[in-house]
């Protein structure tokens, strides 16, 4: 038992940081904001050489072949600064490939994503907005091997930088018993997950604009989109599978969403040591400062629910639902918490387009949704501890 | 970060399970002194009374993981209390370990472990409070001995116990966390008495304690004079880090399930209500945050990294779970609400819990300071 991170971990945390400082300073941030797809391939290549991009892949197929506590050092640190980059989106489709994908595709595609010379996604809501198998409803077509889509995905994260979507959806086969803990919701067909090259034939995308530009997502509509047997996923249980990446999306923003927070909690509280209000400055006040101690008791509290998630990933597959629930419930409502707060601690200068801390809020309604908000989870919760009603 | 437990640390928790099985009673005898001392002998026996104080006062020499373990195991089966003197098991006894005379070491450390003494603790004054360091409770020095004048209150427990671990100011003329120091006094002490309070669910659990000349050695003050607010300082982040543990917390969680599934709200069960589930999987989330957050300042503690203003987060929480909880059980009991008994008593109870020990504001303020830089109001 041991609670903290490697003196390694420390090192790659700098390594971010000062990756970060030196290339993604809040003014590129608010540049890419203005681009069509709040993305920089020159910044993303670099981030892969870096390192962090292909952290997760290994060594292998030209990773680095670390774990999810070290993934989770990277995201804090991309999210105190906001940078915007398809970093969980393309994490997330590697997971899909890792676990699920063929040899031939995970040739194809993980060193690819390693080097930063492709950017992968998952689509898998729908316009039901339902976070998990239940929500997927789109039913293919089967041509003898083939799987034909027709229907669309929405909310899909990054979709318009995206090389590659994981996409789920159901064949007309009628699927088992519902299994894990999902509740049985009728949906006919067996659950699959397919690989879909944005440059199929068949594949559009409409942007959608954003509350938060530095996040960016998509409708994908999928026209006659074939998904022949060397693009399906060939997961044992798909329902696991999908489970296991909403799970690993929910730990990652939740460690995305843990270090925004904890920026708008250093922003705020700078902010309270430099603003003189009543001859003092305005962090002396218990109304501002309690606030401030309250904040960090949730960030610190996050973490370590967090922690203990990141690392069940790689080594207690069995506790990553409860834990994936219990920190982002926590994230989700706490973040949303701390982002209103910090905008009203700033006074009118938080109204501003100008000052940072209005991203910080963005952010912050960006991530509740993302994975399935507070109550969702808490349902979830109820249901993993208590079991169905 | 590893969360595995070694396959040491696994066979231990397996020893006390067998422990378990094997010599706690089924169903329990309740408020039993008889079978407490005999339980506290057992657990002696395997020196786990003391688990983590140094061998030759007694204790087990043990790590703080597998004090850990050992609590969460004992608490899971819902075994009495490790220890029969809470006060001088969780601050006391660490106090004497950290700042005694070889002599204190010898007279109270296996006295405590035994259960042998009963330790209150005289910090709190009626003029003070949250602001200890102002305390005014003299001590003067007379020969070998200090003579002392003052009054305590909210004394936990003074009504039965042995001694006291107390502040009293030695110099009045410094600043004020300098004239103060610690004594440990015997409660038969001539010239102490003792009047009890009662609290808001009914039950006298403190007091007030009256010094009227009271004498007491000087081979009685713990640590130089003048230091006492170093030796308190330890032993509040001690009492903090107790108040801060989650085993107690999975109990009442538990506690609180098995109420929601035999409550009826809207004529159906409790527990197949929405808002009662979310409730309850809120309190699941600040519970094991709080289990967590305990093994990571653990982890802290085994680095030398020390865990002082930390706790606080968990005083917070607690704070915050004991207001849900209580409010909770008193909602899906409905009208028996206004009954009295032991569950509606118990959901009075976290108004001390949630004061003592520091109150919530003062907490935040350790943490905005302290941690945050901020100003001090
Ligand atoms: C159940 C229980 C058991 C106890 N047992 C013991 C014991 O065994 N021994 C012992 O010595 N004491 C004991 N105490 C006393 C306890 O330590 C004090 O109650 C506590 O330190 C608060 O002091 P006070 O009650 O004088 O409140 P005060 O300090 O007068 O505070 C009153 C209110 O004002 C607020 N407040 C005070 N200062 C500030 C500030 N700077 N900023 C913002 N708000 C502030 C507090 O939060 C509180 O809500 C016990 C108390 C309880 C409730």
């Amino acid at each position: 038992m041991n609670f903290g991170f490697t003196e390694e971990q420390g090192f790659l945390r700098d390594a971010v940081r000062k990756f970060l400082d030196d290339r993604c300073p809040m003014a590129e941030v608010r540049r890419l904001m203005k681009t069509p797809n709040a993305h920089s391939p020159e910044l993303w290549k670099a981030f892969a050489e870096q390192g962090s991009v292909g952290l997760l892949i290994p060594e292998a197929y030209g990773g680095a072949g670390l774990g999810w506590v070290d993934f989770v050092v990277v995201l804090e640190e991309t999210g105190r600064t906001l940078m915007p980059s398809p970093l969980v989106s393309t994490a997330l489709a590697a997971l899909a490939i890792r676990e699920a994908g063929s040899p031939a595709q995970k040739e194809r595609w993980l060193p690819r994503f390693a080097e930063g010379s492709a950017i992968g996604t998952l689509a898998v809501l729908e316009a039901s907005d339902l976070p998990g198998a239940e929500g997927v409803a789109l039913v293919a077509d089967s041509d003898g091997e083939v799987d034909v889509l027709h229907g669309e995905k929405c909310f899909v994260a990054d979709a318009g930088c995206a090389d590659v979507y994981v996409v789920a959806y159901r064949s007309t086969e009628r699927s088992a018993e519902p299994s894990g803990d999902r509740a049985g919701t009728g949906v006919g067909g067996a659950l699959r997950l397919g690989l879909v090259a944005r440059d199929a034939p068949g594949v559009r995308v409409a942007l959608v604009p954003s509350l938060d530009e530095t996040r960016r997502s998509g409708t994908l509509s999928l026209d006659g989109v074939r998904i022949g047997p060397d693009a399906r996923l060939a997961a044992a249980d798909p329902e696991a599978t999908l489970a296991l990446l909403l799970d690993a999306g929910s730990i990652a923003v939740t460690a995305e969403g843990l270090g925004a927070a904890e920026g708008a909690l250093a922003l705020t509280v700078q902010y309270a040591k430099d603003r003189v209000q009543f001859g003092s400055p305005i962090g002396r006040f218990q109304g501002v400062k309690h606030r401030l101690a309250d904040m960090w008791v949730d960030t610190e509290s996050i973490k370590s629910l967090l922690y203990y998630g990141a690392w069940a990933i790689d080594e207690r597959r069995d506790a990553v639902p409860r834990y994936a629930s219990l920190a982002k419930a926590y994230l989700a409502d706490a973040f949303t918490r701390i982002g209103v707060d910090c905008v009203q601690l700033h006074g009118a200068v938080g109204y501003t387009i100008e000052y940072d801390i209005q991203l910080y809020l963005k952010r912050s309604k960006w991530a509740r949704p993302m994975f399935g908000d507070g109550d969702h989870h808490r349902d979830r919760l109820a249901r993993l501890s208590m079991g169905n009603r | 970060m590893d969360f595995n437990f070694t396959p040491e640390e696994q066979a231990f928790r397996e020893e006390i399970r067998a422990f378990l099985d094997a010599h706690l009673p089924d169903p329990m005898p309740e408020d039993d002194p008889d079978f407490l001392r005999l339980w506290n002998e057992k657990l002696r026996a395997k020196r786990w009374v003391g688990f983590n104080w140094p061998r030759e006062w007694g204790g087990g020499g043990g790590d703080l993981i597998r004090q850990f373990i050992l609590k969460e195991e004992m608490s899971a089966r819902r075994a009495p209390a490790l220890g029969l003197d809470f006060m001088g098991l969780t601050w006391v006894g660490p106090a004497i370990i950290a700042h005694g005379t070889k002599e204190q070491k010898a007279e109270h450390l296996e006295a405590i472990l035994d259960g042998r003494s009963h330790w209150c603790t005289g910090y709190s004054e009626p003029d003070v409070g949250s602001d200890l360091a102002s305390l005014q409770c003299r001590a003067v020095r007379e020969g070998d001995e200090y003579v002392i004048h003052g009054q305590k209150i909210w004394t936990t427990s003074a009504h039965f116990a042995s001694h006291i671990f107390m502040l009293v100011r030695t110099d009045p003329t410094v600043s004020k966390y300098k004239g103060i120091t610690c004594l440990l006094v015997p409660m038969t002490t001539p010239g102490i008495t003792i009047s009890p309070i009662e609290n808001l669910s009914g039950k006298a659990s403190f007091n007030q304690v009256f010094f009227d000349g009271a004498r007491t050695p000087v081979s009685n003050r713990l640590g130089a004079e003048g230091e006492g607010w170093k030796v308190v300082m330890g032993a509040l982040a001690n009492e903090r880090s107790g108040i801060s543990e989650a085993t107690e917390m999975l109990q009442h969680l538990d506690d609180i399930r098995s109420l929601a599934k035999r409550a009826r709200r809207g004529g159906r069960p409790a527990l197949e209500d929405d808002r009662v589930r979310r409730r309850l999987s809120e309190m699941e989330i600040r519970v094991e945050a709080m289990r967590l957050t305990g093994l990571r300042h653990l982890t802290d503690q085994i680095n030398g990294k020390p865990s002082g203003s930390e706790t606080a987060i968990n005083k917070l929480q607690r704070g915050i779970l004991e207001f849900e909880m209580s409010e909770l059980t008193l909602e899906l009991l409905g009208s028996a609400a206004q009954h009295q008994g032991e569950l509606q008593h118990e959901a009075l109870a976290w108004h001390g819990t949630v004061i003592g020990g520091g109150s919530p504001n003062i907490q935040r303020n350790i943490i905005a300071e302290r941690i945050l830089g901020l100003p001090k109001d």
